[in-house]
C-alpha cells in the first residue's frame, strides 16, 4: 500500500519535471517553429528507447535571488537510447527552462553523459539550444563550458561526436560544436556566433541581422563551421539517421556493412567526363556511378564546392570519398577546399574508413587573396592529412593532375596504396602552354614565326606529356584502366587492403599546420 | 526546349582556360590594391574621437593627426612622413568601418 503511494509520488515528481519551462515557454518554443528538447531526442532515437537521467538535478546558484527559482533539470536533458538498435548517448538543452542557459549543474549533466559516452565507446549526440552562459552563475558557467570543451577534445577521434544546432548557440558555447565531428544546422533556427549583432553594432557600427551574421546558410556556405544544412528539424534528424549508418560506433570498430547493391544502371560512367580538359562536369555523378546503389552522402555540400567529400559504400563497406569538382572553380585546390578535405581525411583515418580519391584538378587557385589568406599553410593540411593516414588510400586520376596539386591529391609519393588512372589522365608538372613556353623558350624566340612555333611546341608537349603513360613508366601509376573498370578495380583494391598494416613513428602527436 | 548550354565562367589555372561555375565566396573576394602611402585609412573600425589637424596644415612625421577609439582603446593615428594634410574626410564623433579613407596627405 505504501509502495503505491511512493510510486505515485515519483510519477508526480517526474511529471513536474517533464513540463520543462511550463506551457507558456513551450508555446513560445513552438511558435518559433522549434520542437521541444524531449521531442527532438525522441525524433532522433529508436522509438521508446530513450532513458533520461538526472531529471531531479537542481541548480546551485544562490546569488541574485536565484535560490527561489526552480529550473527543471537545470535546462538540459541527458540520457541514453538506441539508433538502429545500437546504443548512443545524447543530451539536449531545453530552451524553455531559463533559455537553456548553462549553469554549473547544467554543465555537470552534460559532462556526465559525455564521460559515459567515452567510457562505453558509443557516439555522443548534443542538441544545442541555449541563450549561453547563465550570467547569475558567473565564473561557474565558464568552468562548465571549459569542462565540456576538454571532454570534446578527449573524445575526439575515439567516439563519433555529433552536434545539432537547433536554436541560438552564442559566445563560448559555439566551441563545443566546433570541436565535434559533424555539425548540423537548420535554416531560420540555428544561429551561431562569438559576438552578436548588438555588440557588433555598438562597437563597430556594422548593422547585420542574426541570420546574416551566423545563420544556417552562412555557416554552411561561408564559414565552413556546419557540415549538414537542412530546411527543417525533421529533415535534419533524417540526415543524422543517415549519417550514423555510415560510421563506426568508435575508433576500434569498422562501420557496419550492408549487402552489396550494384550502382543504378542509368548512370553511364563513360558519358560523364568530357575528354576536353577545360570542360566541366559534376564529379558526384562519377561517384554515384561506382558506389553501391549509386548512394552518396555528401558532407559540407555548400562550403568549398570545388572539392567534394562524403560517404558512399562499395561492396557493402563504408568508403570516404574525396574528389575534385570541375563544376565549381574548375576543381582547384584553395584554402577552403584543402581545409575541408584535410579534416575529412583525418576523420576517416581515425574511424577506420578507407579513402578513395578521385582526381581532376588543374592546380591551385591563383590570386593575392589566396596567398594572403595562407594557401601555403592551408594547402599543407591536405598533404599532412594524406601522409599521416594509415587507412587504405586509393586514388583514381580521371583527368587533370598537375603540379603541386597532383602530389597533394593522395599521390603515390604521399604513400597511396594504389593509384589508378583513366586513359584521359594528364599528369605533368605544369599545363602544356606554360611548360612549352619555358622548355622551348629558345626555339620559340628564334623561330621565324614565334607564335606558330609556340603552338607547335605546345602541341608537342601535350602529345608527349599530357597523358598517364609518363607517370606509369615510372611506376607512379599502378595501372591505366578503362573507366568502366573503375568500380571493380576499386573493390578489388579495397579487398586487398582489408588487413592493411602501416606504422607511423611513435609520438605524442604531430604538429599539423592547423 | 530549355537552353542546354549553361553559362559557365572561365577560370584560368595553370594556363588551362577552364569552363566552370564561380562560387559566391570567390566572386565576393576582396581585390588587392597597392596601398597608397598618401592615404590614411582606418586600420580598425571605430569612432573618431578627436581631430588635431586642419586641412592645409603642415605636419611632421610622428605628429598625431587624430584619435581613433576602437575596442576601448584610444589609438593615435600619426603622420607617416613630413607633409601637408590635404583633406580630412571625417569629423569628431564619426564611426568609421575598417579601411575607410580618413585623411589624404601631400
Amino acid at each position: 500500500m505504501s509502495l503505491k503511494r511512493n510510486i505515485l509520488d515519483l510519477r508526480k515528481r517526474k511529471d513536474e519535471v517533464l513540463k520543462g519551462g511550463g506551457d507558456k515557454a513551450i508555446e513560445k518554443q513552438v511558435a518559433m517553429g522549434k520542437m521541444t528538447a524531449r521531442e527532438r531526442i525522441k525524433a532522433i532515437l529508436d522509438e521508446d528507447s530513450f532513458h533520461e537521467y538526472d531529471m531531479f538535478v537542481e541548480h546551485t546558484a544562490r546569488d541574485f535571488d536565484m535560490e527561489k527559482k526552480v529550473l527543471h533539470g537545470d535546462g538540459v536533458i541527458i540520457g541514453t537510447g538506441t539508433m538502429y538498435g545500437q546504443p548512443v548517448c545524447i543530451y539536449a538543452q531545453d530552451f524553455t527552462v531559463a533559455g537553456g542557459s548553462l549553469g554549473l549543474m547544467h554543465a555537470r549533466k552534460i559532462t556526465k553523459i559525455m564521460d559515459h559516452a567515452v567510457k562505453m565507446r558509443v557516439p555522443l549526440i548534443g542538441i544545442n539550444d541555449s541563450g549561453g552562459a547563465r550570467i547569475q552563475e558567473g565564473v561557474n558557467s565558464l568552468a562548465g563550458y571549459g569542462e565540456i570543451f576538454f571532454r570534446n577534445t578527449m573524445a575526439s577521434g575515439v567516439i563519433p561526436q555529433i552536434s545539432v544546432i537547433l536554436g541560438p548557440c552564442a559566445g563560448g558555447a559555439v566551441y563545443s560544436p566546433a570541436l565535434t565531428d559533424f555539425v548540423f544546422v537548420v535554416e531560420n533556427i540555428s544561429k551561431m556566433f562569438i559576438t552578436g549583432p548588438n555588440v557588433i553594432k555598438t562597437v563597430l557600427g556594422e548593422d547585420i541581422s542574426m541570420e546574416d551574421l551566423g545563420g544556417a546558410r552562412v555557416h554552411s556556405e561561408i564559414t565552413g563551421n556546419a557540415h549538414f544544412y537542412s530546411q527543417s528539424e525533421q529533415e535534419c534528424f533524417e540526415q543524422i539517421k543517415k549519417l550514423i549508418t555510415y560510421i563506426p560506433w568508435n575508433n576500434t570498430q569498422k562501420a557496419k556493412t550492408f549487402p552489396e547493391i550494384e550502382p543504378k544502371s542509368d548512370i553511364h560512367i563513360e558519358d560523364i567526363v568530357p575528354v576536353d580538359p577545360t570542360q566541366p562536369y559534376d564529379i558526384r555523378n562519377v561517384i554515384k556511378s561506382i558506389t553501391d546503389d549509386s548512394e552518396f552522402l555528401e558532407i559540407m555540400e555548400l562550403f568549398a564546392p570545388n572539392i567534394v567529400i562524403g560517404f558512399g559504400r562499395m561492396n557493402g563497406e563504408t568508403i570516404g570519398f574525396v574528389a575534385n569538382q570541375p563544376k565549381y572553380l574548375a576543381g582547384v585546390l584553395d584554402c577552403d577546399s584543402s581545409d575541408k578535405a584535410a579534416r575529412f581525411i583525418r576523420y576517416c583515418d581515425s574511424f577506420n574508413i578507407p579513402i578513395v580519391t578521385l582526381e581532376d584538378m588543374p592546380g591551385y587557385l591563383p590570386g593575392v587573396d589566396q596567398e594572403h589568406a595562407g594557401v601555403i599553410r592551408h594547402g599543407a593540411k591536405l598533404l599532412y592529412a594524406y601522409s599521416e593516414a594509415t587507412v587504405p588510400k586509393i586514388t583514381v586520376i580521371i583527368r587533370k593532375a598537375y603540379g603541386g596539386g597532383y602530389i597533394a591529391m593522395n599521390s603515390r609519393h604521399l604513400h597511396a596504396d594504389f593509384v589508378f588512372a583513366w586513359p584521359t589522365a594528364e599528369i605533368a608538372v605544369m599545363g602544356p602552354e606554360g611548360a612549352a613556353n619555358i622548355v622551348f623558350r629558345k626555339e620559340i624566340m628564334e623561330a621565324e614565326n614565334p607564335e606558330e612555333m609556340r603552338q607547335l611546341k605546345i602541341a608537342e608537349y601535350k602529345e608527349k606529356f599530357a597523358n598517364p603513360y609518363v607517370a606509369a613508366a615510372k611506376g607512379y601509376i599502378d595501372e591505366v584502366i578503362e573507366p568502366l573498370q573503375t568500380r571493380s578495380i576499386l573493390i578489388h583494391a579495397l579487398e586487398v587492403s582489408k588487413n592493411k598494416v602501416d606504422y607511423r613513428p611513435e609520438k605524442k602527436h604531430g604538429i599539423p599546420p592547423f | 526546349m530549355e537552353d542546354q548550354t549553361p553559362k559557365y565562367d572561365t577560370l584560368i589555372v595553370n594556363t588551362f582556360e577552364c569552363k566552370t561555375y564561380f562560387t559566391k565566396k570567390y566572386q565576393n573576394r576582396k581585390h588587392w590594391e597597392l596601398p597608397n602611402p598618401k592615404e590614411i585609412r582606418s586600420y580598425i573600425p571605430g569612432t573618431i574621437l578627436e581631430i588635431m589637424v586642419e586641412e592645409g596644415q603642415a605636419a611632421k612625421e610622428g605628429e598625431t593627426l587624430l584619435i581613433l577609439e576602437a575596442m576601448k582603446m584610444k589609438n593615435k593615428v600619426q603622420m607617416p612622413f613630413d607633409g601637408i594634410v590635404k583633406s580630412i574626410h571625417v569629423k569628431a564623433g564619426d564611426k568609421v568601418p575598417k579601411s575607410e579613407l580618413i585623411i589624404e596627405l601631400e
